[in-house]
């Protein structure tokens, strides 16, 4: 990496949830360092507290114990939530803008920006169309495009593609990873797909049932690394996933 | 304008042909009771000095016009229907809105909201001209009261509703509760605001005669009253009749509305 200090570095971070019946430990002393521009995905057994992980890093909610902490002040974070959640009522190119309309940075400049980032990424048609009309990956495009408008450093997903049908999740992730490697983001994704984690991932970290801890961090290293679907044929792909598999050790 | 394949075409005349059937029939069953009520009335099948007839109807209301200032009356009870809604939408969405941003104080009324909502109001009448007086105000008031609990329960309600997806999303791109609030729970409500105005408009209308009925010297409600301790059924239904189209093009001013407003 070029920069030897992380863009982010998570510190044993704590998360408990309390309610009337009681409390739950979700999280429990996790500690990771996220080096820029890497792409990161979070795997473990489901409601073993990954979405709690993002959520406290996207500051929706307050860490019990252990810190989060910014390479500067200036580094800003985008969350790319599982269902698009793109509002009926306002058009395509509204929707994108809703960001930039919240931080009261709506300038020439960055409408440029947003219609350029529609306009590259194949949405060009369906600008002043309502979400009504786009197919479920189109939609999870725009909401990908959403997330830009901002220009944030660090990118959050949280199972971006679970909601579609298999073809569509296979093209839409070598979609989204050629878009966000040439607009140079740090990625943060949470899955419960191991094969879409090993093929888009720089590192792959195992969490442990609830309360989470990291169980293992995989370097992923493939041979003629190019598009997530052809990461998919190496061999390696198979041992890691053979691996990692265990790791969960998931049970019916 | 480009021009449509057959297909379009067969489906925009289907269309069309449908919304000519529903008017043809609105007016139809207008129009047939008014020839039924006439004809029967004047075959005596149905005794006209209880049920009064259309003609009768008709002259009542050339000699309300000539002789006893009839668009006063109509003017009055229209500007207290317009008043209450005003209030009643205008105090329901502030109230509403207050609820939503305090989910405490919508806890705290929600018990008095239901009690207030479903007292009988007629009942209060005497009540309320004792505290404000026989006079416009208290006619106004007791619209209020009807109109008043009904939309800020109905508008809260559609706040409450609106997706928690949609909030989060809000949330993920820092905005703050205000910013949540108009960019969000207005716009996703709009339909729903524009409904309870619909409901509103009927319930102010409802409460101005109930209100009449009950102290006014002026007004439809008053026509009502009077014509039935003197009773000149002609004049109750003429009145009637008024009501039923001044409540008509109320509505119908609502229905555009909504037209303009709805597009999505």
């Amino acid at each position: 990496m070029s920069t030897n200090y992380p863009i982010l570095k998570i510190k044993n971070l704590k998360k408990n949830y309390h309610d009337l019946d009681g409390e739950v430990k979700a999280i429990d002393n996790i500690t990771l360092d996220i080096n820029s521009k890497e792409w990161i995905s979070i795997v473990g057994p489901s409601g073993c507290g990954k979405t709690s992980l993002l959520s406290i890093l996207a500051n929706l909610e307050k860490p019990s114990n252990g810190n989060i902490i910014y390479q500067n002040d200036d580094i800003k974070v985008g969350y790319m939530l599982q269902k698009d959640a793109l509002f009926p009522w306002k058009t395509i190119y509204e929707n994108c803008l809703i960001g930039l309309e919240i931080n009261h940075s709506l300038n020439d400049n960055n409408k440029k920006r947003v219609l350029d980032l529609l306009n590259t990424y194949g949405l060009s048609d369906f600008i002043n169309k309502y979400p009504s009309s786009l197919s479920g990956g189109m939609r999870q495009r725009v909401a990908l495009i959403r997330t830009l408008a901002t220009n944030p450093d660090i990118l959050l997903l949280d199972e971006p593609f679970s909601a579609l049908d298999y073809q569509t999740r296979l093209i839409l992730a070598d979609d989204i990873y050629s878009i966000i490697k040439k607009e140079g983001k740090t990625v943060i994704l949470v899955t419960h797909d191991l094969a879409e984690a090993i093929s888009l991932s720089d590192r792959v970290v195992v969490l442990s049932k609830r309360p989470a801890v990291i169980k293992n961090i995989y370097d992923i290293k493939l041979t003629n690394k190019s598009t997530p679907s052809q990461n998919r044929k190496v061999k390696e792909f198979y041992d890691y996933y053979d691996k990692i598999w265990k790791d969960l050790d998931v049970h019916l | 304008m480009s021009t449509y394949s057959n297909e379009h075409k067969e489906y925009l005349k289907e269309i069309k042909k449908n919304k000519i059937l529903v008017l043809f029939f609105q007016v139809f069953i207008v129009i047939s009771f008014i020839i039924i009520w006439e004809v029967t009335s004047r075959l005596d099948l149905i005794n006209s000095f209880l049920t009064s007839s259309p003609t009768k109807v008709f002259n009542t209301l050339i000699s309300l016009i000539k002789a006893h200032n009839l668009f006063n009356h109509i003017y009055i009870t229209t500007k207290e229907v317009l008043i209450s809604f005003g209030l009643a939408s205008i105090l329901g969405f502030i109230i509403a809105s207050l609820f939503w941003f305090n989910k405490t104080i919508a806890k705290i009324f929600d018990p008095y909201l239901t009690v207030l909502n479903s007292l009988p109001k007629v009942a209060l009448g005497p009540l309320i001209i004792i505290w404000i007086g026989a006079n416009t105000n208290s006619i106004i008031f007791m619209a209020l009261m009807i109109s008043l609990f009904i939309t800020i329960i109905n508008i809260y309600s559609g706040f409450t509703n609106v997706d928690n997806y949609y909030i989060t999303l809000l949330k993920t791109l820092n905005a703050t509760r205000i910013q949540i609030f108009t960019k969000l729970i207005v716009p996703s409500n709009k339909k729903n605001i524009i409904n309870c105005l619909k409901v509103n408009i009927s319930m102010s209308l409802i409460g101005v005669i109930m209100g009449e009925l009950l102290v006014s010297k002026e007004g439809l409600g008053y026509l009502i009253m009077y014509g039935s301790q003197v009773f000149n059924i002609n004049l109750v239904i003429t009145a009637v009749v008024l009501l039923a189209i001044l409540s008509y093009i109320m509505y119908s001013i609502i229905s555009y509305i909504e037209k303009r407003m709805v597009k999505n």
